[in-house]
């Protein structure tokens, strides 16, 4: 009789803990679902890749403002070289940033990215970047740095965009080498 | 471990307790693990009660003028460096009262110390599944409590003491980037702990109400307050999980170099708010439940009635647990969601009104026609039910995304849930406390001490709280030390409300010391008459140390017990 219900108490104990190891297991499975979810929906800003320009040309005109910032831990001075620019919807446009290597030794770099409004996210596509690889500036090197882009003619079907006539880029460059040490970047 | 009660079986029943030692700190008994719960709570409720002493204190004068004696060294001449110390004493303050009342109060309070008193006695048990894991539940909320007491006076941020990043722990504030110091490291194992004991008591709870019922109690007919802790138990299963994997994350992002929130790296500080919330969400709800079981209880005693609608209560219960894991991003609404994720969450989070609605309602239908005696644990939760109701109003308005955009991190959303968890959970273990301290501790207290405890209370947390709204529509925002001339009427109104709540803690003292050493008077096995129909109240005042030695056996066809 007793063992008989500690048996069925270990056994209800035994689900209930496997639940709680399903739990733990799911909140690191988010790390990556929500990614690829962000990349998926373009929700947050986040912007999307394609490997050529749309097929089609809308007669929308539309402003893409550029914005440039520089973690602390990197000693780049780093701006967009135009303010903005005017391009219509489905249009390809080549736009750039200036970066300058500030320091005495070579450094690498890697830019974050997004777009706001972030429901644009999904509408804006690049097809080249230099936000795609590290890299890397000798020191007290200037390099110019290209982008190309489009706006997704998609955009002008989503209600929810109709009131958008401006959409800004921002990139932050972190160091790439010590982007994993955050700790003692911050300590300082 | 089941032997353990076998062993019990063999005992005779009354006098046989181990010493005091063995007694108080090796503990398996559910009902000694259950005061040590409760005394943990009181502990720890008087630190957090303290410390929202001092931010009331400190806010009832616009200016920076109390927080300053514990910074400075002369306090007549603060130098600039003093003055940081004392913001960053207040956020401190503001971080580890919320931390302390949520994980170290009220947790303790209601699951730990009312649910292991009286679980096992409502479904018929001799005691929990698992005596000896519920000892380590308990110790291990005694370890998190000493690391949560070191984290706030290690440095947090520079020299300052303490981390001050608000108790949503939110990076990157918590991260390496806003506070390197190890307050937050000792802080997130703290919380690991605390977590780790909320599961394991969690386990225990579930086995042993769904393994270790008398005979013929089936689901349905058990007691409310067991159909919450059973719920709750499910939610502290389902989101603390959560919890801890994502502290763990902060933890190695902030010491071994991963970037889980850190944008450098890939990371998304965002993430760690989804996380968060969706554990944070159910847990409010963790806080609340049992205080709704005890509520049923009290209500249907002293109408001298069943509960009305009893399934809808138990299963309101359920869908408000359910409903409670699709609602987080409510509390995030600034971040940037998209307009149709707004108007899912602002839907969803409405439909928790319905099952609420039920409870409220069925319990004015308990009392309804009911025979009513206005007895202290009554007035409690009629308070409840009153003070409740309003936060759940406020709730059902900030739940408006549109509206919470204008609210979001101001003093209406402070207002809110304070009505809901300040004055409903803390209305809610006060009347659990008045409705079973004769049971628990075989004596009762003086009725009138009771009642003007309650009233004084009443008013105290009112006057808080209530101008707590008009400061929030105003544009106050949460979280600072110091605040423009045009928000000081109802900051002081607030601060006094805070000293009259304090005199009402004052008459709680009395009341309980009165209790045991001057009015003395034995309490009977039930002193509440007819209306309390549970098991608890068929086994004399103390309880003996070991009961049901003969299983309680119930006829299936008859009544609910509740």
């Amino acid at each position: 009789m007793i063992n008989e219900s500690a048996k069925r108490n270990r056994k209800t104990a035994m689900i209930v803990s496997g639940v709680v190891a399903g739990m733990v297991a799911m909140s690191f499975a988010a790390v990556p679902a929500y990614r690829a979810f962000c990349q998926v929906t373009g929700w947050g800003g986040t912007v999307q890749r394609a490997d050529a320009g749309a097929r089609e040309v809308l007669d929308r005109p539309i402003t893409v403002r550029f914005d440039a910032a520089v973690n602390n831990g990197l000693s780049w001075r780093f701006k967009p070289e135009q303010v903005s620019q005017s391009l219509k919807i489905g249009e390809t446009k080549l736009a750039f940033f200036e970066a300058e290597n500030q320091s005495s030794r070579p450094v690498t770099g890697r830019a974050s990215f997004n777009v706001t409004p972030a429901k644009a996210g999904i509408y804006f596509k690049k097809i080249e970047c230099f936000c795609f690889t590290e890299q890397t500036l000798e020191p007290g090197e200037r390099v110019s740095m290209p982008v190309t882009y489009f706006i997704d003619p998609k955009l002008a079907d989503d209600p929810n965009l109709d009131d958008v006539q401006t959409i800004t880029l921002a990139y932050t460059f972190f160091p790439w080498e010590t982007s994993g040490g955050g700790g003692d970047a911050a300590a300082e | 471990m089941a032997d353990a009660q076998a062993h019990g079986a063999h005992h005779d029943a009354h006098d046989h307790t181990p010493p005091f030692f063995v007694r108080w700190f090796f503990s398996t008994n559910h009902k000694d693990i259950g005061t040590l719960y409760l005394i943990f709570a009181i502990i720890a409720g008087i630190v957090g009660g303290a410390m929202s002493g001092l931010m009331r204190w400190e806010l009832a004068e616009p200016g920076v003028t109390i927080l300053t004696h514990w910074t400075a060294a002369n306090p007549a001449d603060v130098q600039p460096d003093e003055y940081t110390a004392a913001y960053n004493f207040y956020n401190v303050l503001t971080t580890y009262h919320g931390l302390i009342m949520i994980f170290f109060m009220v947790m303790p309070a209601l699951i730990g110390g009312v649910g292991n008193w009286f679980v096992p006695i409502m479904i018929g048990a001799p005691d929990m599944a698992f005596p000896r894991m519920n000892n380590i539940s308990f110790w291990l909320y005694g370890a998190s409590g000493i690391l949560i007491t070191m984290s706030l006076f290690v440095p947090g941020y520079g020299s300052n003491l303490g981390f001050g990043g608000g108790w949503v722990l939110y990076p990157p504030l918590s991260s390496a980037t806003g506070n390197p110091g190890p307050a937050m490291d000792l802080l997130i194992l703290s919380l690991h702990l605390a977590g780790a004991s909320s599961i394991l008591g969690a386990i225990n709870f579930i086995t042993t109400i769904f393994n270790m019922r008398a005979p013929g109690m089936t689901l349905h007919k058990m007691p409310l307050f067991a159909w919450a802790v059973l719920v709750t138990a499910f939610l502290l299963v389902l989101s603390l999980p959560v919890l801890a994997g994502a502290i763990t994350m902060l933890l190695t992002d902030r010491n071994f170099g991963t970037s889980f929130f850190d944008a450098a790296g890939g990371g998304d500080p965002l993430l760690f708010q989804h996380l968060f919330w969706f554990f944070g969400h159910p847990e409010v709800y963790i806080l609340i439940l049992p205080a709704f079981g005890i509520i049923s209880h009290i209500v249907s005693t002293f109408s001298r009635k069943p509960i009305f609608g009893y399934l809808g209560m138990a299963y309101a219960m359920v869908a408000i647990g359910f409903v409670g894991f699709i609602v987080w991003a409510h509390h995030m609404y600034t971040v940037g969601l998209s307009v149709n994720m707004k108007a899912y969450f602002v839907a969803a989070t409405m439909v928790i009104a319905v099952p609420t609605g039920i409870k409220i309602f069925s319990w004015i239908a308990t009392m309804w026609g009911g025979s009513i005696q206005f007895k202290t644990p009554m007035v409690w939760a009629i308070g409840f039910i009153f003070l409740f109701t309003v936060g759940g109003v406020t709730g059902v308005l900030l739940a408006n995304a549109g509206i919470d955009h204008y609210m979001h991190d101001t003093y209406y959303v402070v207002a809110h849930f304070h009505y809901v968890l300040s004055l409903g959970a803390v209305f809610g273990i006060f009347a659990g406390w008045y409705y079973w301290f004769p049971k628990m501790t075989g004596k009762m207290y003086r009725e009138w001490l009771g009642q003007l405890h309650f009233w004084v209370m009443f008013i105290g947390v009112n006057l808080i709280f209530f101008p707590q709204h008009f400061l929030g529509l105003q544009g106050m925002p949460r979280r600072y030390i110091d605040y423009p001339e045009a928000f000081a009427y109802w900051h002081g109104v607030s601060s006094l409300g805070y000293a009259v709540t304090l005199v009402g803690m004052a008459v709680f003292l009395v009341a309980m010391i009165d209790a045991f050493f001057i009015y003395r008077k034995k309490a009977a096995a039930n002193p509440w008459g007819e209306g309390a129909t549970t098991l608890e109240w068929t086994l004399p005042s103390p309880p003996p140390f070991h009961q049901f030695n003969e299983l309680p056996r119930f006829d299936k066809n008859a009544a609910e017990f509740h």
